[in-house]
């Protein structure tokens, strides 16, 4: 260990200076990414224009499906509402899932803390996990004065459970070795979470995030929809139900479109935050060097 | 070369359930020596090891550690089977985690986690993450990591078991280099007689079911040992007497059961 073995030294030449094959793998690599992408919008693209041709050459009435071109119009036309509306629901969705992280981890880590709190509380998560939340909805509805709060309780109970269990999961996945070495050094309990059961949790709380931010939007839709509001102050998911009465098919589209963009962004949203918090160690996440 | 008792384990037991790990066990360490635990597997080995360092509580017995003299931060450095380190921190932060454990800046610790890396042949990985590392330098890391808060002793379980022979080799030479340069107290176990014998002053027997030391057996070859030192015909010689007592340890075990 005095002095440096020549094993060593060759293997970090490889690691460090590129070697010439790499090359090849790197474009490789490229074309795989820019095909990621190009693939499934080519793919979008022409399914689009297929419908187009069909709506267009059948003369299919559009109160039964309308074109891709007359849902555009009426998301231009409709812009304001349509606008004011996806506000409304993107407010509740984020603002249930920021809800759903701060109370999933907090409550997870007094789960992994504390054996008898973990037992007394968990039953009581999963009743409420199980119980389908549309038949939760309209008692939730009756007992809270403001819609909107009603409605956020119904999104948090929806992304708030996988992220309770995979922060217990995690805190407790931490290698028993570690956590030896933790006890030998003498680390206080402070010390243990912040350089060892957080880091190990990452994991485990990015896969619950994916999951749950889809699931806020989902909590946050349905839950409008048991809610059936009208008037100024409502959500995507109002849109829908006040066109279907008034069967304005193309603007149900063009609310449907929005929803779907938004579960779109959030996805992505997500899977890119998991990217950067994980990008550099986990497994998950490397894109293997070639 | 070597002093005073270090590490003293005094009618030591360990119970899991109704399995005795470790029975009545009696050893006395001193200052400077090399010692490996020698055993076939389940007797306890990493058990008595685990109870030395503090991770283990006792079921019955003591054991006790000398006062340190010096300013270490920590008497202790544990090296596992594995590499262990955490996947998520550069290889400089996993061997800053005892300093920072213990409160020292990383300005201050910086240094001393360069000197560390350095002894093992490391420097220029300070900033690769453990998954860029082959697993003889994981296990670099490792014992950097147990070195940097410069440590009496230290406490190594198997810890080149999983290495080819060539890294092994090399591991053994060099870690003999330093524990002789830091004047350290070495307890390693291992399951190679071969090992035990050319790494250390003095082999420990152990059996199993229970857990017992069956022999205590001194050797007097020069140390720090070398390359040489395994051709010759006095490792051996001694390597058979060693073979011998662990191989009489299995037989009592086979009329036993
Ligand atoms: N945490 C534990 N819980 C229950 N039993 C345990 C535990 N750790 C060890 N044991 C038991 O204690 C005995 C000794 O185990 P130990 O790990 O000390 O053996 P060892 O000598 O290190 O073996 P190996 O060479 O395979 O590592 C074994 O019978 C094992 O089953
Ligand atoms: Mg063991």
């Amino acid at each position: 260990m005095s002095t440096k073995s020549t094993t060593d030294r060759t293997r970090g030449v490889h690691e460090d200076g590129g070697a010439p094959i790499n090359i090849g793998h790197l474009r490789r690599a490229r074309r795989e990414r820019i095909l990621s992408w190009v693939m499934p919008i080519t793919l979008l693209v022409v399914a689009i224009c297929i419908w187009e041709f069909l709506v267009r050459y059948h003369e299919i009435p559009k109160y039964l499906i309308p074109a891709p071109s007359l849902i555009a119009e009426t998301l231009v036309r409709d812009f304001a509402s349509l606008m004011a509306s996806s506000w409304f629901t993107v407010k509740l969705t984020f603002l249930s899932l920021a809800l759903a992280i701060v109370g999933g981890v907090l409550l997870g880590a007094l789960f992994a803390l504390s054996r008898p709190v973990e037992l007394s509380l968990f039953p009581f998560a999963v009743i409420l996990q199980v119980t389908p939340v549309v038949a939760i909805a309209p008692l939730i509805l009756i007992y809270v004065d403001s819609t909107f709060a009603a409605l956020l309780i119904c999104a948090w109970i929806v992304a708030f459970f996988p992220i309770l269990t995979n922060t217990v999961v995690g805190l407790r996945s931490a290698d028993h070795n570690l956590r030896d070495l933790f006890t030998m050094y003498r680390a206080t309990p402070w010390q243990k979470l912040r350089y060892l059961l957080a880091p190990s949790a990452l994991p485990y709380f990015m896969a619950a995030l994916r999951v749950a931010g889809g699931l806020a939007l989902i909590g946050a839709v349905v839950a409008e929809f048991v809610a059936g509001t009208a008037g100024q102050h409502t959500g995507l998911a109002s849109r829908i139900i006040e066109s279907s009465f008034r069967s304005e098919i193309p603007r149900m589209f063009a609310a449907l479109f929005l929803v779907s963009l938004l579960g779109i962004v959030i996805f992505l949203l997500t899977s890119w935050a998991s990217h950067r918090v994980l990008g550099h160690w986990h497994e998950s996440e490397i894109r293997r060097e070639l | 070369m070597t002093g005073d008792p270090i590490i003293t384990m005094n009618r030591v037991s360990k119970e899991f359930g109704d399995v005795l790990a470790v029975d009545n066990m009696s050893l006395s360490i001193r200052e400077g020596e090399f010692v490996t635990l020698l055993g076939p597997s389940g007797c306890g080995k990493s058990t008595a090891l685990k109870m030395i360092a503090g991770i283990l509580p006792l079921t019955a017995g003591e054991i006790t550690i000398s006062p340190a003299k010096g300013n270490a931060e920590h008497d202790l450095g544990f090296v596992f089977q594995e590499p262990t380190l955490k996947p998520w921190a550069s290889v400089f932060d996993n061997v800053y985690l005892p300093l920072r454990l213990a409160g020292v800046g990383r300005s201050d610790g910086e240094p001393r986690v360069r000197e560390a890396l350095k002894e093992v042949g490391l420097s220029r990985f300070a900033r690769s993450y453990p998954r860029q590392l082959s697993g003889g330098m994981k296990m670099r890391v490792s014992i950097a990591r147990a070195l940097v808060s410069r440590p009496r002793i230290l406490l190594m379980d198997e810890p080149f078991a999983a290495l080819d022979e060539m890294t092994r080799t090399k591991l053994n030479n060099d870690l003999m280099q330093l524990s002789d340069d830091h004047g350290l107290t070495v307890v390693f176990v291992t399951h190679s007689v071969f090992e035990s014998v050319y790494l250390s002053t003095r082999v420990i027997v152990m059996a199993a079911r229970p857990g017992r030391l069956v022999a205590d057996m001194p050797l007097d070859a020069p140390w720090p040992r070398s390359e040489d030192y395994r051709t010759s015909i006095e490792f051996t010689d001694e390597a058979r007497r060693v073979s011998e007592t662990l191989k009489g340890t299995l037989h009592v075990d086979e009329i036993d059961h």
